[in-house]
């Protein structure tokens, strides 16, 4: 069972707030990724739910139970950290067996778990080597098996691809996914890389100066986004920002900002618009697409390329329209193009985010 | 190829002088090392051949002379029958005195040291680092301060003038250096390492003897070294808490070379001077390699 509930959690360094009054409940067998730039609180928040850190003010419980001042031992967590944190005087083997050794829980027992975490996660080669004489995907393995023996209901890992490159870094991701299909436990997972997020994620939450600013799914997190920094956060290449007003009129909204236009009357809005509402439109570059010549249809407009930049996969354009800012958008990377030549795009509105400028709230 | 090549052969002529400024700067150093080895390295090659000479060989050749009727004597009779005042044992009661001060008295107090330097490395509890400063403050108060409130102490508890005085003085006087060592040496490793442990579940002693112990051999070594030193180099604490039967050997040379009934044997207090002196040498030659590790690793660094 790894049902954890957080109530108005306070945490508070000298006399700045870490956390203020933060709420946060995950189900049971959840994968929850906090996602935040740093000093954004997220570790902080991993830490306090681990023991490591002392709460000022509110609760932690898991499974009902309240463990806000119980020891990190006695909360029936595993733990991973971002610089493995292994014990470099003992062996692999050592390493994952110590916490069982320390719970005295009988030799043949020990092995047994040892050995089907090793064989869970490749190590069994490794089982009587030193951490020293590992490469560092090996020892976040043999951190990630650590955590595994403790026979824990809960999974926290801070950071724990940080330190590795960038292949390396997705076949972990890969096998950590994999991991909490078989397991099923709850996994708590602190990082500020948007990929690893939206891949492993059940739920995301989006943290921003001790603030969980949404808490949702990462479709939805990507897609929907609750405010202008959780939009400009996620997404790469970033999300493309337009400052203008909305006008609405018989039934119609349109977005005007510096001879742009937008009927935007497609676009699903939570509260109704009003009329000279200051707001900025999210644009992601995916939802710009090129279009052949020009159309008599909705929300197409002319520009110019300015720059050029092939990603592999796809084709990053800036484009400059008229209201002098360039956008950017992607394209196939089998279409080619020049600096300033001349297209045409259709702004897909219905697929936009649109905040309020004053709270910077979706509209 | 050409246009790649002619801006690195402008470059070379400078090059070329600056390495041959390094050669002469090399050379420079080098005998400046020398020259000051052969200075402190004096007095101990004047001390090793007047200890193997007679008196009358030593009054009447130079003092650099090499000892023309080589002879142990002078060791042997500093070792075991030199005379301090009334009794005439040598050295050797001092030797064993020191032995039995040095062996306990650096073994606490590294132990203490290791401990208050995890605890306050790892256990941050509130005000810390005003403890810290405390104790580092009593690494800065001289000796002398504490001597007779300390006797006063001693006496009423009863261990004035035995060995467990001396020992408890060491014990007190090394905690604020060794502490501070320790603690440099555990801030410099990762906390992760620690909350790992004490998610595993280790306790407080747990994750020192288990976890951290085995990690420190480097600054162990590096407290080892300078507590064998202090400890057997120490005058002033022996003389002052160790009473008359355990005098440690410093005490017994000071005594031996001091005594001035009768001819002054440069010879016999030039032996016993070495042989007071053999133990931190002895450890300095042993574990020079360690001892420069353990500060090069990071050890002392403030």
């Amino acid at each position: 069972m790894g049902h954890v509930s957080i109530n108005q959690l306070d945490i508070s360094y000298d006399t700045s707030f870490i956390l203020n009054k933060l709420d946060l409940l995950i189900e049971d067998g959840e994968f929850i990724v906090l996602l935040g730039p740093s000093g954004c609180g997220k570790s902080t928040l991993l830490n306090a739910i681990g023991g490591l850190i002392d709460a000022n003010g509110g609760s932690i419980s898991f499974d009902g139970k309240d463990v806000t001042w119980a020891d990190p031992k006695d909360r029936g967590i595993g733990m991973v950290f971002q610089s493995y944190a292994l014990y470099p005087t003992m062996t692999v083997e050592r390493n994952m067996s110590f916490g069982l050794r320390i719970a005295g829980v009988d030799k043949k027992k020990i092995e047994e778990k040892v050995s089907w975490a090793a064989k869970l996660l490749q190590l069994e080669p490794l089982l009587k080597r030193k951490p020293s004489a590992l490469s560092g995907g090996q020892r976040q393995r043999v951190a990630i098996g650590r955590a595994l023996v403790r026979d824990a209901s809960i999974y926290l890992f801070d950071e724990p691809l940080s330190n590795l490159d960038a292949k390396l870094r997705a076949e972990l991701r890969l096998e950590i996914k994999k991991l909490h299909q078989t397991l099923k436990s709850t996994m708590i997972y602190v990082t500020h890389d948007q990929i690893e997020a939206l891949t492993l994620a059940d739920r995301i939450a989006v943290m921003k100066d001790g603030i969980i600013q949404q808490l949702d799914t990462p479709y939805n997190v990507y897609n929907k986004p609750e405010n202008l920094f959780v939009a400009t956060f996620l997404g790469s290449p970033a999300m493309n920002c337009l400052e203008g007003t909305l006008y609405t009129e018989r039934g119609h909204t349109t977005f005007f900002s510096n001879n742009i236009l937008f009927d935007v009357s497609d676009y699903p809005f939570v509260k109704p618009p009003m009329n000279g509402q200051l707001v900025t439109l999210g644009i992601r570059p995916e939802h710009i697409l090129i279009v052949e010549g020009e159309k008599e249809e909705k929300n197409i407009i002319k520009g110019e390329v300015a720059l050029v930049e092939p990603m592999g996969s796809e084709t990053l354009i800036w484009t400059n329209f008229n209201s002098g800012k360039a956008l950017s958008h992607s394209a196939s990377s089998d279409q080619f193009f020049s600096k300033g030549e001349e297209i045409w795009v259709k702004v897909d509105v219905s697929r936009c985010s649109i905040f309020d400028a004053d709270t910077s709230y979706r509209l | 190829m050409l246009s790649i090549l002619s801006p690195t052969r402008s470059k070379i002529a400078p090059k070329r002088t600056s390495s041959f400024q390094m050669k002469w700067g090399r050379i420079g150093i080098y005998g400046f090392l020398l020259v000051t080895a052969l200075f402190f390295l004096l007095p101990l090659y004047v001390m090793l051949v007047t200890s193997f000479k007679g008196l009358d060989e030593i009054r009447l050749s130079s003092i650099f002379a090499l000892p023309q009727h080589f002879t142990w004597d002078y060791w042997q009779m500093a070792w075991s029958s030199a005379c301090t005042g009334l009794e005439c044992n040598g050295l050797q009661v001092g030797f064993w005195n020191s032995v039995q001060i040095l062996i306990p008295s650096v073994i606490i107090s590294v132990m203490f040291g290791a401990i208050n330097g995890y605890a306050l490395s790892f256990w941050k509890i509130k005000g810390a680092n005003i403890l810290f400063a405390c104790l580092l403050l009593g690494a800065f108060i001289p000796y002398q301060v504490f001597i007779y409130p300390l006797i006063r102490v001693y006496a009423e508890i009863g261990i004035y003038g035995t060995l467990t005085g001396v020992v408890v003085s060491h014990v007190i006087f090394g905690m604020p250096i060794m502490t501070l060592l320790f603690r440099n040496y555990y801030s410099t490793l990762p906390l992760e390492l620690f909350n790992a442990a004490r998610i595993d579940g280790a306790g407080f002693f747990k994750v020192f003897f288990v976890i951290m112990l085995p990690m420190s051999t480097p600054i162990i070594i590096v407290a080892v070294i300078m507590q064998v030193t202090n400890i057997w180099n120490d005058f002033l604490i022996g003389l002052v808490f160790a009473g008359n039967d355990n005098l440690p050997m410093t005490v017994q040379l000071n005594n031996i070379v001091n005594t001035t009934t009768g001819e002054r044997a440069y010879n016999v207090n030039m032996a016993a001077t070495i042989l007071t002196s053999l133990v931190p040498l002895i450890i300095y030659v042993a574990s020079g390699r360690w001892f420069v590790r353990g500060i090069a690793s990071g050890a002392v660094k403030g």
